[in-house]
């Protein structure tokens, strides 16, 4: 330890340290870092003034400014749905027959419906709507609707879902297990009349009286199908859980139960207009005219 | 050898100052710097623990029935939460394509939480409701069949798995034991929850008594009591349990 002095060579004083006779410098910091450094000691302390900082006992300053994460998103969305309460307006309240009509309006539909069936729908129905036609999820480019293709029952599809317990206006219908009710080997007659009326194998002539019998009430005399019930068109080589003997043995036997979520709550109805604009646009829409 | 005397003769050494003590002593320095770092630690995290507004006031948020709670195993197990996260941030982006933004009190019962950083997959945190039990079924076992584009693995495995309820009483009752607000009944019953929930026929009036609003169904479509029922019903629950009809959000959140 020895006294902190001048050092001759580069006029800095000392720190009084001395290790072997080796000396150190006190060089002083750099001005520029030295006033930057107290300057975020200011900053720091404005800071905690105007944002949330100090804990206190039940709760936190909340800063003059006012300022909180949850009010700042909520103010964002906010202002993107002024920004499109316009168009979205238009798109709610238009009678949904007469939107490809409005041909601005409807473009916008399509659009905005594409980005929602993407992040919603394309799990099940296909980043295109192509379905996962033999899993169950219909494919939404062909022409063939299991409750109808119109804007209309698209968008009713969508609002409410397809045998769901969570909305009481889901479209709802139930076929019986029928392995439950008819003997296996009646349900493989029925099998062979079923792909039959497809034009697929042989058919079977008790299988069209035991047809007749168990399944014209939903599905139709000639197999045509209903949408009010949404029984499938038999009839059409469209196969939701695929068309081989086993697949449609076991859709007899076990009966199928396809499930779709109601969308109405979560989407809005101006979204669920707009992505039933899209599916409509997909290919096989159907005109409100031609029903 | 013989001591080495410095030229200058003994030197009377200066008392050392409290500083030069916590210098030359490295364990008095180790417990110190501990104390020093422990403070922005305490300042940080302590008042989280007190703050009477850090987990919102909601209606509807309940402890996880049984069955949810073995799912939620499962999820760990499996690492689901390697490429999930359960976080909606409150974000514009966010909000729209997830849903309203997570809230505190929606983990509160989740020991450990699943928040996460890091997504591989899509942010799980309100999943539930969105996809049905048999998408849910079908994708688990194969990703690939529903989303072709997916790179997440399979989990057929969990179809033929029967789940394990031997120990679910257990497992409520730790749960319990850490905070969750399970009722002795809760525990009493867990064994007999867990199947019910899954069993449309069974009597499950005194579950859903019990949690209100849980949802009974044969998840995975077969008879047996399986893992997948498990995690599908863990699965449909999540971010569904608090009604956002009465929330409102804290000003200086």
């Amino acid at each position: 330890m020895t006294d902190k002095r001048i050092d001759q060579e580069t006029g800095t004083e000392t720190t009084g340290h001395t290790w072997d006779g080796i000396e150190e410098l006190n060089t002083p910091l750099p001005r520029w870092w030295l006033w930057t450094f107290y300057a975020t000691i200011i900053w720091a302390i404005i800071y905690t003034i105007l944002f949330p900082a100090w804990p206190l006992v039940s709760g936190a300053t909340a800063g003059i400014l006012g300022y909180s994460t949850r009010g700042e998103v909520a103010a964002e969305i906010e202002r993107f749905n002024a920004s499109n309460a316009d168009i979205f307006g238009s798109l709610e309240t238009i009678e949904l027959a007469a939107l490809p009509a409005d041909e601005d309006l409807h473009r916008f539909a399509i659009s905005a419906g594409e980005s929602v069936f993407r992040n919603n729908c394309s799990q099940c129905h296909g980043a295109g709507g192509g379905g996962v036609q033999a899993n169950g999820y219909p494919s939404l480019v062909d022409d063939d609707w299991l409750w109808g293709g119109t804007l209309e029952d698209i968008a009713l599809t969508v609002r409410h879902g397809i045998r769901n317990e969570d909305d009481p206006d889901a479209r709802w219908s139930e076929m019986p297990a029928f392995g439950e009710i008819l003997e296996d080997e009646d349900i493989a007659k029925l099998t062979a009349h079923v792909r039959s009326l497809s034009g697929l194998g042989e058919g079977d002539a008790d299988g069209a009286v035991l047809f007749d019998e168990n399944c014209s009430s939903c599905h139709g005399v000639d197999g045509m199908g209903d949408r009010f019930l949404g029984a499938p068109n038999l009839t059409d080589v469209i196969w939701l859980y695929g068309g081989s003997e086993d697949a449609v043995y076991e859709s007899i036997s076990q009966a199928r139960f396809g499930v779709m979520p109601p969308w109405g709550e979560r989407l809005g109805e101006a979204q669920v207009r707009a992505v039933s604009a899209y599916v409509h646009s997909r290919g096989g829409g159907e005109d409100m005219a031609a029903e | 050898m013989t001591d080495f005397v410095e030229p200058g003769g003994q030197q009377e050494e200066p008392k050392p100052t409290f500083h030069q003590k916590l210098e030359r002593n490295a364990t008095l320095l180790l417990v110190s710097s501990l104390l020093v770092v422990t403070v922005g630690g305490i300042v940080e995290i302590a008042p989280l623990f007190w703050l009477e507004n850090t987990i919102e006031d909601v209606d509807g948020m309940r402890p996880y029935t049984p069955l949810e709670l073995a799912g939620r195993d499962i999820y760990i197990r499996e690492g689901c939460y390697v490429c999930h996260s359960q976080m909606v941030r409150p974000m514009r982006d966010e909000v729209e394509r997830y849903g309203h933004y997570s809230l505190a009190a929606e983990s509160m019962y989740d020991h450990p939480f699943q928040w996460g950083s890091k997504r591989t997959g899509p942010d799980l945190a309100r999943v539930g409701g969105r996809y049905s039990d048999e998408w849910h079924v079908d994708h688990l076992m194969d990703p690939q069949s529903v989303v072709p584009e997916s790179i997440m693995p399979k989990y057929a495995f969990l179809a033929d798995t029967p789940l394990n309820a031997s120990n679910i009483g257990d497992l409520v009752a730790t749960h319990q034991f850490v905070g969750v607000p399970y009722s002795a009944e809760m525990v009493e019953q867990a064994r007999l929850d867990v199947a019910v929930q899954a069993d449309p026929d069974a009597d499950w009036d005194g579950l859903v008594e019990r949690y209100p609003g849980a949802i009974v169904r044969n998840f995975d479509g077969n008879p047996a009591l399986t893992e997948m029922d498990a995690l599908v019903a863990y699965l449909q629950m999540l971010g569904t349990l608090v009604d956002f009809s009465t929330f409102e959000p804290d000003a200086s959140r």
